[in-house]
């Protein structure tokens, strides 16, 4: 009882301090609206609602240093519930009622191409921070994850020297669904460049939330006799745990058949025992073991944000590739809106064309001059004891995106600007 | 950075020779990756038994360097001088290894191993090298098999040597070789035998011959091991189908609510599994190994306590109205699935295997049975007896029975049917719980685990039978084995389909699923 008259007047008083001291920022609109479209409910709420806390955390930190042309951002959270139609939905309420400058969401390749159309004719301006399959250039989207040319080519490159274990043979297993077909395309028609034969290739796929590998184990232990046997997995979400499972029961280590994954990082391996997983490899262009002093600082603020929020599990929160996306590119865009002094959208991708920033991957990144990619490093890491992934081996500068492979057929007519879609 | 460390490391790696012979540790230490391939080969070659507590740090990832590449083998966290050089200057760091050289490390304790004074280390040397065995390794395989004491060894030995001879000089030590393969059922002699048959790598025509007859047993003796294989992982599936169902075939099989709120049972015994093992992982690590035994009254307990509450607050107003106890019982499920979001998080928690269910047994070289499902299969069908015993031989079996079968005249005689519902459905729960602690095994523990099972558990119980213990058995045994049939002929995707699609035939043929209730029930 005693407590909320205290609250209200220290309330008020600091509020009429902070008017004092900063007239501008009570004036009403005078903030810049930024959407956060993730999922946080549904299925892909594991992955999707660390990235929102990951977006509130960095407009927090531009806001502590006095916002963007001296406003302050203000997130609007939306919830599209991992249901792909809404999210046009949600995108189109976020781009008309609420009118953001911005918006920084989606984690599915399906997600992202429901809500395109959207952000194409509204003319806004989406920033999608996910690794994925490439063949899709708009202006409307800025790309922070990392192209195929950026994470799963490098990988069977890896795979493929004497160091990754001089693969022979090639097993690509993913689940159904556009990214892992368009990745084992890619893969294939680069292994085939490469001399590989058709008959040293498999490609399997499972649905959505498999969990009985039983049968898909024992196949990739047959197709192992036949030659040294690397397995490229592109499987999705909670289904890796059961499939790892099976591996290390059925007495497959990583010295014999060695699984890349794609889709596996630290925030994946929070829920599993990661005991059978010890030397499996995962590529990525960012982990949380990377040591520099902008990690450093990137992950100490996280843990504290996490504490401060008190946000779930938050002693164990880990930083991942995605999350350092979308931590680039979110920084990325308030430079882009100093330097354009607008946020008009036009103006702010011409800005946004070669701005860099020194990421927490210990490179300076930069934003293509036309293609709308990240330059990014790319790491392979080894699964360790603690969940964290150690690097076995990295590329010694960024690698420029390329978003329509090479690998398949008719890219090479594909302009290296973005077009819209339609 | 990577090129000025490798010039350094070069370096120091031709400096060496010149230096002195610093030992193998610090040999090691000092190369770059391909030279320690190299040398692993070397040692594997000619084994050394001083050797051995060195390649068994590295395979346990003891090894540490300072900055001037001198060695060091961690011991309980104490770092001794590999090879008697003088205390590290700072803290070593540890070797970065990577799979290959993991592998040839392997290989590399196995070579030393054989001359262990233990038989059994012998023989898992012996089978690891017949899976990795290296030609320069021949002249040491040769000389071991001729002083080897022990039967078994030896026979594991010459087949690692068989491997080699293959590509022997002596036509006759290459049709001795490949005779000796095709008594084996490795999956790796087939490979090797295979390439003998072109004749352009076995010039040999009796050698061919020989090696055509031995394919043909490898083969025949992999085929059985992989129809045993199938059998057991549709066996397995089964069983997971049926933890799953079983619940369900109380609930809705024998009360007739549509409970859509099961897989959410199922979740909650999870949870439970989850809980037991944090209380025991704080207050008694060290019988941590034990805790699933602990967590399955615990979770039958918590899940029927929350069935029976469900039942008298919600489920018992609505009997007689299927629509509407769909739609709540779909609401209750949305309900536990959020709070147990806002409890735990929207992430997994971390459930992991005891060592007595990590693993398997290998029962043929290309047959591995993992511990866990054969422990799952046993649960399932000791669960299934412990329902059925409680159904057909107590007193609440007996209500439960004649309530189902007609619930007024089971009320006339003087059944508490009310009673008797909560009890049911807290038994269908608390089975459910069950269910939770076997699958929390084996997939993932998240709030949504209970959304992957419950289609499942219908099939199962709908094909089954509505009403029949029995039927959902046989249900789940056969959902589990023509899925495993199906699926490494059309691929998961596709199986799923087709199974879904049979089953929608058969229930139009037969609506009332394979087993029905004979004579009269009530509606």
């Amino acid at each position: 009882m005693k407590r909320r008259p205290f609250l209200k007047s220290t309330l008020a008083a600091s509020a009429l301090l902070l008017s004092g001291l900063f007239p501008y920022t009570l004036h009403a609109a005078e903030t810049i609206k930024v959407g956060v479209l993730h999922s946080l409910s549904g299925t892909m709420a594991i992955s999707e609602t660390s990235l929102k806390d990951m977006a509130l955390m960095t407009i927090d930190e531009i806001n502590a240093k006095g916002g963007v042309l001296g406003k302050q951002l203000e997130a609007v959270v939306v919830d599209p519930a991992s249901n792909w139609p809404l999210f046009a939905e949600r995108g189109r309420q976020l781009l008309t009622q609420d009118k953001v400058a911005v918006t920084f969401g989606c984690w599915t390749s399906v997600s992202r191409k429901s809500v395109l159309p959207v952000y194409e004719e509204l003319n806004g301006l989406l920033f999608y921070p996910v690794q994925y399959e490439g063949e899709e250039m708009s202006p409307n989207v800025f790309y922070t994850g990392a192209a195929p040319n950026q994470q799963a080519i490098p990988a069977v490159e890896y795979l493929m020297s004497e160091d990754g274990g001089a693969a022979k043979r090639y097993f690509l297993l993913g689940t159904d669904y556009v990214y892992p077909r368009t990745t084992n395309k890619i893969l294939r028609a680069f292994l085939i460049s490469k001399g590989v034969a058709e008959k040293d290739i498999e490609e399997v796929y499972t649905p959505f939330g498999h969990s009985d590998y039983q049968t898909i184990v024992a196949n990739i232990k047959k197709f192992s006799a036949g030659g040294k046997t690397a397995v490229i997995s592109t499987v999705n979400g909670d289904s890796n745990v059961p499939f790892y499972k099976e591996l290390a029961n059925q007495g497959i280590e990583a010295t014999d058949i060695p699984v890349v994954a794609f889709s596996v990082g630290e925030e994946e391996l929070r829920g599993i025992d990661t005991k059978p997983l010890v030397g499996q490899l995962a590529a990525w262009n960012y982990f949380q073991s990377v040591e520099n002093p902008v990690n450093t600082k990137f992950v100490a603020d996280w843990k504290a944000y996490a504490k401060a929020k008190n946000l779930p599990n938050a002693d164990t929160v880990v930083t991942n590739d995605p999350m350092e996306a979308t931590y680039v590119g979110i920084h990325m865009w308030a430079q882009a809106v100093e330097k354009a002094g607008t946020t008009d959208v036009d103006k702010v991708r011409e800005a946004m064309y070669g701005q860099t920033f020194a990421a927490p991957s210990g490179y300076t990144l930069t934003m293509d001059k036309s293609n709308h990619h990240l330059h990014k490093p790319v790491m392979i890491g080894e699964v360790q004891e603690d969940g964290q992934f150690e690097v076995v081996w990295e590329t010694s500068s960024p690698v420029r995106a390329q978003p329509w492979s090479p690998y398949i057929e008719g890219n090479d007519k594909k302009p290296d600007y973005a077009v819209k879609s339609n | 950075m990577p090129t000025a460390l490798y010039r350094f490391l070069l370096s120091l790696v031709l400096l060496l020779p010149v230096i002195a012979h610093a030992g193998d540790a610090s040999d090691f230490a000092a190369a770059s990756s391909s030279q320690q391939a190299a040398l692993l080969e070397r040692w594997s070659a000619e084994p050394d038994a001083a050797r051995l507590p060195l390649l068994e740090a590295l395979q346990q990832g003891r090894v540490a360097a300072d900055s001037n590449k001198a060695a060091f083998i961690e011991t309980d966290g104490v770092y001794q001088p590999a090879d008697g050089t003088a205390a590290a200057a700072e803290a070593p760091r540890k070797l970065r290894l990577n799979n290959r050289l993991r592998g040839l490390i392997a290989t590399a304790v196995a070579s030393h191993q054989l001359l262990a004074e233990d038989p059994a280390l012998r023989l898992a040397a012996a089978q690891q090298l017949q899976k990795s065995a290296k030609p320069e390794q021949l002249a040491l395989l040769n000389a071991r098999v001729a002083a080897e004491e022990d039967d078994g060894v030896r026979d594991a030995l010459s087949l690692a040597l068989a491997n080699l001879q293959l590509v022997d000089n002596d036509p006759a030590v290459r049709l001795a070789a490949v005779r000796l393969l095709g008594e084996t059922g490795d999956p790796l002699a087939r490979t090797r035998l295979e390439s003998l048959l072109d004749p352009g790598v076995e010039s040999d025509a009796t050698v061919r011959t020989a090696a055509e007859t031995s394919l043909a047993q490898v083969k025949r003796k992999l085929l059985i091991g992989e129809l045993l294989g199938q059998a057991f992982s549709g066996l397995s599936l089964g069983s997971i189908l049926l933890l799953a169902a079983l619940g369900l075939a109380i609930t809705f099989g024998l009360l007739g609510v549509i409970n859509m709120a099961h897989g959410e049972m199922l979740m909650l015994g999870a949870y439970s599994t989850y809980m037991v093992q944090v209380l025991f992982q704080r207050f008694a690590p060290e019988a941590l190994a034990l805790y699933p035994l602990v967590a399955l009254p615990v979770a039958f307990f918590v899940t029927a306590a929350i069935g029976m509450a469900l039942e008298r607050t919600v489920i018992r107003h609505l009997y007689g109205r299927p629509l509407e106890t769909l739609l709540a019982t779909w609401g209750i499920s949305l309900i536990l699935i959020q709070l147990v979001r806002v409890l735990f998080g929207a992430q997994n928690v971390e459930v992991a295997n005891p060592y007595w269910l990590s693993g398997g047994i290998q029962v043929l070289p290309n047959l591995v049975l993992p511990y866990n499902r054969i422990v799952i299969i046993g649960f399932a069908l000791f669960v299934v007896v412990l329902t059925w015993l409680l159904l057909n031989k107590t007193r609440l079996g007996l209500n439960v029975r004649a309530v189902t079968q007609n619930r007024n005249m089971a009320a006339c005689c003087g059944v508490p049917t009310g009673r008797v519902d909560m009890l049911a459905f807290g038994l269908g729960s608390g089975i459910a719980g069950l269910g939770g602690v076997a699958l929390s095994q084996i997939g993932n523990v998240g709030p949504d685990l209970g959304q992957s099972y419950i289609i499942d558990s219908f099939l199962v119980v709908v094909l089954g039978g509505v009403g029949q213990l029995a039927g959902s058995v046989m249900a789940a045994f056969g959902l589990g084995i023509a899925n495993k049939i199906l699926e490494p002929q059309i691929g998961a995707v596709l199986g799923k389909i087709l199974i879904l699609a049979l089953i929608i035939l058969f229930i139009q043929k037969r609506p009332q699923g394979l087993f029905a209730l004979k004579g009269r029930v009530i509606d």
